[in-house]
């Protein structure tokens, strides 16, 4: 009885919330009627809109650039009210993003129109006869002269440009000046890596906290030293070149700013994007960071107890008139050839990142350092923003004093590869596990890429 | 009249034929298994055959295909394949050293109606069978930090011992590898042994109990024997898990273990097919992957008599 009991008031308690939605709607007055026609009317032309409309499909593993590119489809659908576009944007994982792609391509279908592929995965996409992505000389040789050369090669293949970046990636100094100031450091006294090394033994002695970390599984520390003294993985036909004696010398370097020296430690957590790091140098772990120019916006985000005291300076040279920065990173946006309307598309790409109001865009939106280098100077790069609020005025002027001093990069079919190796074997067993000397590291790793 | 009788003869034929087709023992079987055998076809089959094929070949995009003979093979002769696999070969081993025991003694103990609790407790152990190893990882990839205040290192303070960089080096990648697996795999197994018991007849232990036998003797002279069943189907399916790995290495050192500390022969393939673009190349190691867990379980299967003939 009770059990019959319980399943009736069961049915009417689900057939009660079941119903709730089916009430028939309240008819309406005939004045609303009117009003629900002019709303129709409106519908309707919005229809015809969206079907003016050319809609776009976004792929990126960076949730910044959907703000930049969001930016620039409403800055476009104002001046370019005839031909509207839409853009849907998905967000990725970095390794996710690359590998889907990968496989879109391959397949021939399921591939976005627009595309952020990473610099070292890049060269994975221009294997083979013909790459899947689309040249886009006709946007980019009318603005060459105005943009660093070095940012456009990164993504081009037999002379046709596929990618265009968001950034120069100029490698600099972060110095944290309470630290070098408890020391007694001048941060602009610092000019060559010698320098550097005796300013670091100070900073050890007074203030006790390193002078700097090196990254063990990533390259952001290596690489900028080499490509200053024009150094680099492959050679500009893309052979490894990653035993070369600059090479070797540097990372021996490296090593003896560890355990030598003792000034330098690995970074925690292996490298300057971990959870470990960035609580370690929040609480002013290391008096200095060897980082790329984009490296502000994780100061920005996740260090937000130094701000104020961090200042932005060129790297040490090697020598007297060696170069004082190096173009490190980026990620070129590129049309797939599965793209539905590659004119409107290009025409898009042009405005949002080629155009002086797109590079403005790229300091205003994504805090970056522009390719088009003749909006550098432009009065709009001063203007307040969290950046200089962070880390002061003048980041581009110190950019201007080095922009011809950053050797391009040699990206050729192995890159891929090299890098892979430099963050996963070079470095890891010549400075943190020292199962191999700095030059056997190298070597081994050059001899397997020279076999692949 | 004598007209009409042959035609509802061929209409009851006719009708007869169509309901033979769902009713014949021959017919029916096959009607039945048709989705597997289409599935197999298209998802195992069609796969396995297309790797063969693949690994013979280099492959830089759509219908841009080079066949290279056994070039990927002999590639394989490279220091990363041979870490892969004494990391995957070490990692197999560790599991099967804990996650045998450990879930066979726990059963024992889940199964005995003396336990306390004893539905709490299985329900508790099976729930990280349930959780994605991914987002469990995030939590194991911060707890085995390097800070003095992470998880691992606060309880191995407490026993005054000192910080440990527990992601950089080989030894502590497998211990920590191991941990998340036994975390993660306790349960399943644990449900396996319990159901094992669950088919042992009480009266097998309660002649024993008369013949004086005491809870060791019961435990290796009547579980462990009448488990044999469930030990070799579990010890099968944790060769191929321990070998299959993938997902436990990825969610601490994402794709790329430093040193190769962590890397996996299912991770070498990930790296090689999609970091590196090589699908030809990753499709050798996926082929000696198979040859190697088939060899395995071969050579297990046999030590534990699985062919012999149950007469025998």
């Amino acid at each position: 009885m009770k059990r019959t009991l319980c399943v009736i008031m069961a049915a009417v308690l689900f057939f009660s919330i079941a119903l709730t939605g089916c009430g028939s709607a309240p008819k309406q007055p005939a004045n609303q009627a009117q009003s629900s026609n002019s709303a129709q009317q409106e519908t309707q032309q919005k229809k015809e809109e969206l079907k003016k409309t050319t809609q776009f499909s976004f792929w990126t593993f960076q949730a910044l650039h959907q703000q930049f590119i969001d930016d620039a489809v409403a800055s476009w659908n104002k001046t370019n009210e005839n031909k509207p576009i839409a853009i849907k944007t998905d967000v990725y994982p970095y390794d996710e993003m690359h590998n889907k792609l990968l496989i879109a391509l391959q397949s021939g279908t399921g591939a976005p129109d627009i595309v952020d592929i990473e610099i070292s995965k890049y060269s994975n996409y221009l294997k083979g006869k013909n790459p899947a992505l689309v040249p886009l000389n006709k946007i980019v040789e009318p603005e060459l002269d105005k943009m660093i050369k070095a940012r456009f090669d990164n993504y081009a293949k037999d002379g046709k440009y596929y990618g265009i970046d968001y950034h120069v990636g100029a490698a600099v100094m972060y110095y944290n000046k309470e630290i070098l100031d408890k020391a007694g450091v001048n941060a602009d006294d610092i000019k060559t890596w010698s320098d550097y090394v005796a300013a670091g033994k100070k900073v050890a002695a007074a203030a006790g906290v390193p002078m700097t970390t090196i990254e063990v599984t990533d390259q952001w520390t290596f690489h900028p030293m080499i490509s200053q003294q024009g150094s680099d993985y492959l050679d500009k036909d893309g052979n490894p070149i990653l035993d070369n004696e600059i090479n070797i010398k540097t990372l021996q370097f490296l090593k003896d700013m560890i355990y030598t020296d003792k000034i330098a430690i690995p970074t925690p957590g292996g490298h300057h994007h971990t959870e470990e790091y960035y609580a370690f140098m929040n609480k002013g772990g290391a008096a200095s960071v060897l980082m790329p120019i984009w490296y502000m916006g994780r100061f920005v985000q996740y260090m937000p107890d130094l701000k104020g005291k961090i200042i932005v300076r060129p790297l040490p040279k090697w020598k007297d008139d060696g170069f004082r920065s190096a173009g490190m990173g980026g990620t070129g946006t590129s049309i797939t050839v599965q793209c539905k309307n590659v004119d409107l598309a290009m025409e898009f790409l042009n405005f949002a990142k080629l155009s002086k109001e797109g590079a403005k865009k790229t300091w205003t939106v994504l805090g970056f350092d522009p390719i088009r280098w003749d909006v550098w100077e432009d009065p709009e790069m001063k203007a307040d923003n969290k950046y200089t609020d962070y880390f002061g005025k003048g980041i581009f002027d110190m950019l201007m004093q080095i922009k011809d001093e950053i050797n391009s990069i040699n990206v050729g079919e192995k890159f891929p590869a090299a890098a892979a190796a430099v963050k996963k074997d070079v470095m890891f067993k010549a400075l943190k596990e020292q199962s191999l000397t700095p030059e056997q590291s190298l070597k081994a790793t050059a001899e397997e890429l020279r076999k692949k | 009249m004598l007209s009409s009788v042959p035609q509802t003869d061929t209409i009851t034929i006719k009708y007869n034929r169509k309901k033979n087709i769902f009713y014949s023992d021959k017919v029916v079987p096959y009607i039945f298994v048709l989705p597997f055998i289409i599935s197999f076809l298209t998802f195992y089959l069609y796969s396995i055959i297309s790797t063969i094929m693949m690994s013979f070949q280099t492959i830089s995009g759509l219908n841009d295909v080079e066949f290279v003979g056994l070039k990927n093979y002999m590639n394989l002769n490279n220091p990363h394949f041979f870490n892969a696999l004494t990391v995957s070969a070490k990692y197999t081993f560790f599991t099967l050293l804990v996650l045998i025991p450990l879930p066979m003694l726990l059963a024992v103990v889940l199964n005995s109606k003396m336990t306390i609790g004893r539905n709490f407790f299985r329900s508790t152990l099976f729930i990280p069978a349930l959780t994605s190893v991914i987002v469990a990882g995030i939590f194991f990839r911060y707890s085995f930090g390097e800070q003095e205040t992470t998880l691992a290192n606060a309880i191995i303070k407490s026993f005054g011992i000192g910080p440990i960089v527990w992601l950089q080096s080989k030894s502590t990648a497998i211990f920590i590898l191991v941990v998340l697996a036994t975390w993660r795999w306790l349960g399943v197994n644990i449900v396996y042994f319990l159901s094992g018991l669950q088919g042992i007849s009480s009266e097998l232990y309660e002649s024993a109990e008369i013949d004086g036998a005491n809870t060791i003797d019961k435990f290796f002279k009547i579980t462990i024997p009448c488990l044999k069943p469930v030990i070799i189907y579990v010890v099968t399916i944790s060769v191929y898990a321990g070998f299959a790995m993938f997902a436990e290495s990825f969610a601490y050192w994402r794709s790329t273990p430093p040193g190769d500390i962590g890397l996996t022969l299912v991770g070498y393939i990930y790296q090689e097919g999609f970091n590196n673009n090589d699908l030809g190349f990753a499709s050798a190691i996926g082929i000696t992957l198979l040859a190697i867990v088939f060899v395995l379980n071969l050579i297990q299967l046999t030590l534990f008599g699985f062919f012999k003939k149950e007469s025998d």
